[in-house]
């Protein structure tokens, strides 16, 4: 191939003709124009190389007195002082989360030649076990190799001073005084507190987009669930600065100027830790969720997810082993129930749709129907069975909510449009995010015909899928079908019925100190809703809860207690038994019903407002009405004893192990 | 001559180098070089790491040998498998992908952990020239938009994990195929317009910290502690390194530990710092010579595949080179771009090696017809 074709200078038509009508095959032609492209190109890398040519002249020639001034003066390091993490109390002072120092044991791998017979090395010199090695393993992959990561943690004093004595042994490991956060409770409320971690590239991105990537240097952990998430701009601080001079080696001769970083904000919760150990107590090894809330104000008392895990086990980095264990647990101990369980609410629906037929007049108080045991569409075959097999015989209200009748309600459904339904219910915050202030709340799910259509919008659903039945309507009537609500949501709403109908947004966080001025910010608690209904409706159906409490569903579990109460039971189908009878004992116990149980006392005067859910708990009356009455006993009558003689928290080394 | 041993070893040597072009590898050679000097003082006279890296070495320069044999062809064949397989993978990175660090871009493979991104940066320009030699001398305004298509996919699979960085280099290297093969210089034109026009929008678009990076790229000042601050570093050490430069392991912005990853991105500001504007001029006259050795044998290309697939080669080892000293003098802002054959990585090391084998498999193949 002549060499004299490269970068040729033939004239030929504009490169361009490549776009358009299709050409001639004339593969000198292409050839060549190939060619002049490739000059252009090469024109361009030469201009770009004596571009940056250009460039380095002007910093190393021009410049070069300058940069060489600053270069010499650059002997200061600026070091940066992390802050002390906030510290999360209960709302009477308990302290829920803190931080304090220690010194840990940290290794720059890339600083190490044979990392195994280092750590080997060590193990002789300090404590190191198993889980400290996988620990360290799965950090050295999470990591780039020039990171300084801790090996182990809280290291004794004594500890300490055999390390000093032999640490020229080993180059590239060093003691670090750190701050280490704390959960003295352990698992209890651990979907509250959430945790700690290893701050990672979106973690860098978040702190990037608060603009905050300055503030964060020499910080390693940031708040990663629950109100350490977010709260994280609260509880972090100011960090501080120090001006170091270095010598020629690189090591600290003299401080020259010194800015104290700032502690960040203590947060006071509205959660009372009494309270959440009497609720996680009660529900014993069952899975479940329970929320508490003051209906007067929206402050969350307890808050429940069954089973917890340790947030201690985050805070240096979880190992691999334990973090599976977490993660593929069939009971789920990192699924925030109560803002992400999305359960059928079963018949806790029912005093909502009795006040909704009031509101609207489909129903009125006296009015009555005749139960015998099911309801059937007309002109269909299907039985809508009630639970109790011969029915309930003639029902109105009151006596509907009481022995629960599930008849009435489908009879009253079947009447009604659910559109209307929807509506009325949205007004309690069903379908919706409560606005609680942590992250990760699930909307849940109130069926409309709107719903159904955009749920069944995808192709492969036929066009029968997307239309509302009656029978639709009919399920929906007593909790089943599609509906789907997270405890929160019902907690603030059977807070909200409790409260006459004036709403609060729930919050975690009672109030905010910053602890540099000690001033004390209290989270505004305003109304957030407010129901518009008849006060002589809202009284018939207050009255009827107090039934149930007195003479219906619950009544065995709530005799002889020292207050009136209201509450409403439901039991939630997990499984469909086609019309078969429900027998416990024949399911597996994954496929028994949800226990649900709604409540509040005092029934006049409403202190507090309780959703109880056990998960595959069976009836709602026997798993779940008897945890809310131990709830209440505690915080109506245990008020009078000294609530913080029952706080027992771990000691501090205690815990993670 | 009659020596049997003496023979037997000519032969092995000469079936050893003889697709082996020797100026390309001489330049390869002394970068590489350059970049074990330079990453022994970057490492802190870390005989560890510098051992590490030639290991990698060696390794890339045995598969280059290994691609420099495989006749272009034969590689045009295994394209579209290629491209094939590496959109499948990074899909399947969007579904089970492992999470490191925040991004999703590895894919768990049992015994070792794997980057399809880097798989596509050698199965788009390839996919790209096969597609543009099956319908030479036929191609029209579908194919290029066609092509652009397969362009697309890649980098928004790419862009989503997220990875913006590599998205907009795999995006060029495609560029580049598209323009060798003939893309009209009013498209090209008209890109250039829309990325003008879009510009703006894209500015009001952007969040807070991205404003934030590019505000600082432009007055590094603006942050000392935060952004800027790798970059003013940066500018400090190369600025200081004056003419002659401070010498050899006695950078004191490399040693006083000022500079930010300075085996990895920034490693050039080490280099600039302890050997002045005289060893930059000669490290650009090394990469200079290697990308005008490497124009060469595009040019000289035999078929629409080869002569493609080897300026797509050449332009991205340009760019990378280009990208990477542009950032660290402050002419572009920080981006993650390594200093092909210096900065400390054995893949992105064993993937350039594999780009000069295919170029050296260019050259050795190129039909020798109109003589």
């Amino acid at each position: 191939m002549p060499r004299r074709l490269l970068f040729s200078s033939r004239r030929n038509r504009n490169g361009g003709n490549g776009f358009g009508a299709p050409e001639l095959r004339n593969p000198e032609r292409e050839l060549h124009r190939f060619r002049r492209r490739l000059s252009v190109a090469a024109v361009l890398v030469g201009l770009a190389f004596a571009g940056l040519f250009a460039r380095f002249f002007y910093l190393q020639v021009i410049q070069h007195a300058h940069f060489e001034t600053r270069a010499e003066t650059n002997r200061i390091a600026i070091v940066p002082i992390p802050p002390n993490r906030g510290v999360i109390t209960d709302r009477n002072g308990v302290v829920l989360a803190q931080s304090y120092s220690g010194y840990s044991l940290e290794i720059t791998p890339s600083q190490v030649g044979n990392l195994d017979r280092t750590i080997d090395e060590l193990s002789k010199v300090v404590d190191i076990d198993g889980r400290d090695r996988k620990r360290f393993h799965k950090l050295m992959e999470e990591s780039k190799d020039f990171e300084t990561l801790p090996l182990r943690t809280r290291l004794s004093d004594e500890e300490v001073a055999r390390f000093a004595v032999n640490r020229y042994r080993f180059p590239g490991v060093e003691i670090k005084a750190r701050l280490f956060r704390q959960y003295p409770f352990g698992a209890i409320a651990s979907h509250v507190l959430g945790y700690i971690g290893r701050i990672n590239d979106k973690d860098v991105e978040r702190i990037a987009s608060w603009d905050q990537a300055a503030n964060y240097k020499g910080t390693d952990t940031i708040g990663k669930a629950g109100v350490e998430l977010s709260y994280e701009r609260d509880l972090h601080g100011t960090t501080g600065v120090e001006d170091v001079e270095v010598d020629a080696n690189g090591r600290a001769v003299r401080t020259l100027k010194r800015t104290p970083p700032i502690a960040g904000d203590n947060l006071r919760l509205s959660l009372d830790i009494g309270l959440q150990q009497v609720a996680e107590a009660a529900f014993g090894d069952r899975r479940g969720a329970l929320v508490a809330i003051d209906p007067t104000n929206g402050d969350v008392l307890a808050f429940v997810s069954k089973p917890g895990f340790d947030p201690n086990l985050f805070v240096d980095g979880i190992d691999s082993a334990s973090w599976q264990d977490l993660n593929e647990s069939p009971d789920k101990p990192l699924l925030d129930r109560p803002l992400r369980g999305a359960y059928p609410p079963g018949s806790t629906i029912k005093p909502y749709l009795a006040l909704a037929a009031l509101h609207s007049g489909k129903r009125t108080p006296s009015q009555t129907i005749f139960d015998p045991g099911y309801f059937q569409i007309p002109g269909q075959s299907h039985k809508f069975r009630d639970d109790k097999p011969g029915g309930h015989g003639v029902v109105d209200m009151y006596k509907a909510l009481v022995v629960s009748c599930d008849t009435y309600f489908y009879t009253l459904a079947s009447e009604t449009d659910i559109d209307d339904t929807a509506r009325f219910l949205s007004k309690f915050g069903f379908g919706q995010k409560t606005g609680i202030d942590i992250e990760g709340e699930l909307t849940g799910v109130l069926p409309s015909r709107a719903w159904k259509r955009q749920r069944f919008a995808g192709k492969n659903y036929p066009d029968d899928a997307r239309k509302w039945y009656l029978g639709d309507s009919v399920s929906a009537g007593i909790g089943q079908g599609y509906n789907a609500f997270t405890p929160i949501q019902l907690a603030h709403a059977i807070a909200m019925l409790a409260n006459d109908g004036i709403g609060y947004t729930p919050h975690l966080v009672k109030s905010v100190q910053d602890t540099r001025t000690g001033a004390i910010t209290a989270i505004a608690s305003e109304p957030s809703s407010r129901l518009d209904v008849r006060p002589d409706q809202l009284a018939l159906v207050k009255s009827a809860l107090v039934g149930v409490a007195k003479e219906g569903t619950s009544a065995a579990v709530f005799k002889d207690a020292k207050y009136v109460s209201a509450g409403k039971t439901g039991t939630a189908q997990v499984f469909s038994l086609k019309g078969e009878k429900y027998s416990e004992h024949r399911v597996d116990e994954r496929l028994r019903d949800h226990a649900w149980y709604e409540a509040y006392a005092p029934a006049d005067h409403p202190k507090i407002a309780v959703a109880v859910l056990v998960e595959n708990g069976g009836f709602g009356a026997e798993a779940a009405a008897p945890i809310a009455r131990k709830v209440f006993d505690f915080y109506l009558l245990g008020e009078a004893a000294p609530g913080a003689a029952q706080v027992t928290p771990l000691t501090p080394g205690d815990e993670g192990d | 001559m009659g020596n049997p041993i003496g023979n037997t070893l000519q032969r092995g040597w000469e079936v050893l180098t003889r697709r082996i072009d020797s100026m390309l590898f001489g330049a390869a050679l002394a970068i590489v070089c350059v970049g074990l000097v330079t990453l022994f003082s970057a490492s802190d006279e870390s005989v560890a790491r510098v051992t590490n890296q030639a290991l990698s070495f060696a390794f890339a320069i045995a598969l280059m040998w290994l691609f420099a044999n495989i006749p272009p062809q034969t590689l045009a064949r295994g394209a579209v498998p290629l491209y094939v397989v590496a959109v499948a993978l990074l899909v399947a990175v969007a579904l089970f992908g492992v999470v490191v660090n925040g991004s999703r871009r590895w894919l768990n493979l049992g015994l070792a952990r794997f980057q399809p991104s880097e798989l596509m940066k050698v199965a788009l320009p390839m996919m790209l020239a096969w597609y543009f030699q099956k319908f030479e001398g036929r191609i029209g305004w579908r194919d290029f938009a066609f092509a652009g298509l397969l362009i697309a996919v890649p980098v928004y699979l790419i862009k989503r994990q997220p990875d913006l960085g590599t998205a907009l280099l795999i995006g060029a290297s495609g560029f580049y195929v598209l323009y060798l093969a003939g893309l009209s210089w009013r498209v090209i034109a008209g890109l250039l317009l829309l990325a003008a026009a879009v510009g703006p929008v894209v500015w009001t678009h952007l969040h807070d910290y991205q404003r934030a990076r590019i505000l600082t790229f432009i007055d590094p000042s603006r942050d000392p502690l935060g952004a800027g601050y790798h970059s003013m570093q940066a500018s400090i050490a190369l600025g200081s390194g004056g003419i002659v430069g401070k010498g050899w392991l006695n950078g004191t912005q490399t040693h006083l530990d000022f500079l930010p990853e300075r085996h990895t991105d920034f490693i050039f500001a080490v280099f600039g710092e302890e050997f002045g504007l005289i060893g930059n001029a000669v490290l650009l006259l090394l990469y200079l010579l290697l990308i005008g050795r490497a124009m060469v044998i595009t040019a000289n290309a035999s078929t629409m595949f080869a002569r493609l697939i080897a300026g797509a080669i050449t332009l991205m080892f340009f760019t990378y080179a280009f990208v990477n000293m542009a950032m660290v003098s402050g002419l572009l802002p920080v981006v993650g771009v390594p200093l092909p054959l210096v900065s400390y990585g054995g893949t992105a090391l064993i993937s350039l090696f594999i780009g000069l084998g295919i170029l050296m498999s260019v050259h050795a193949h190129r039909k020798l017809v109109i003589s």
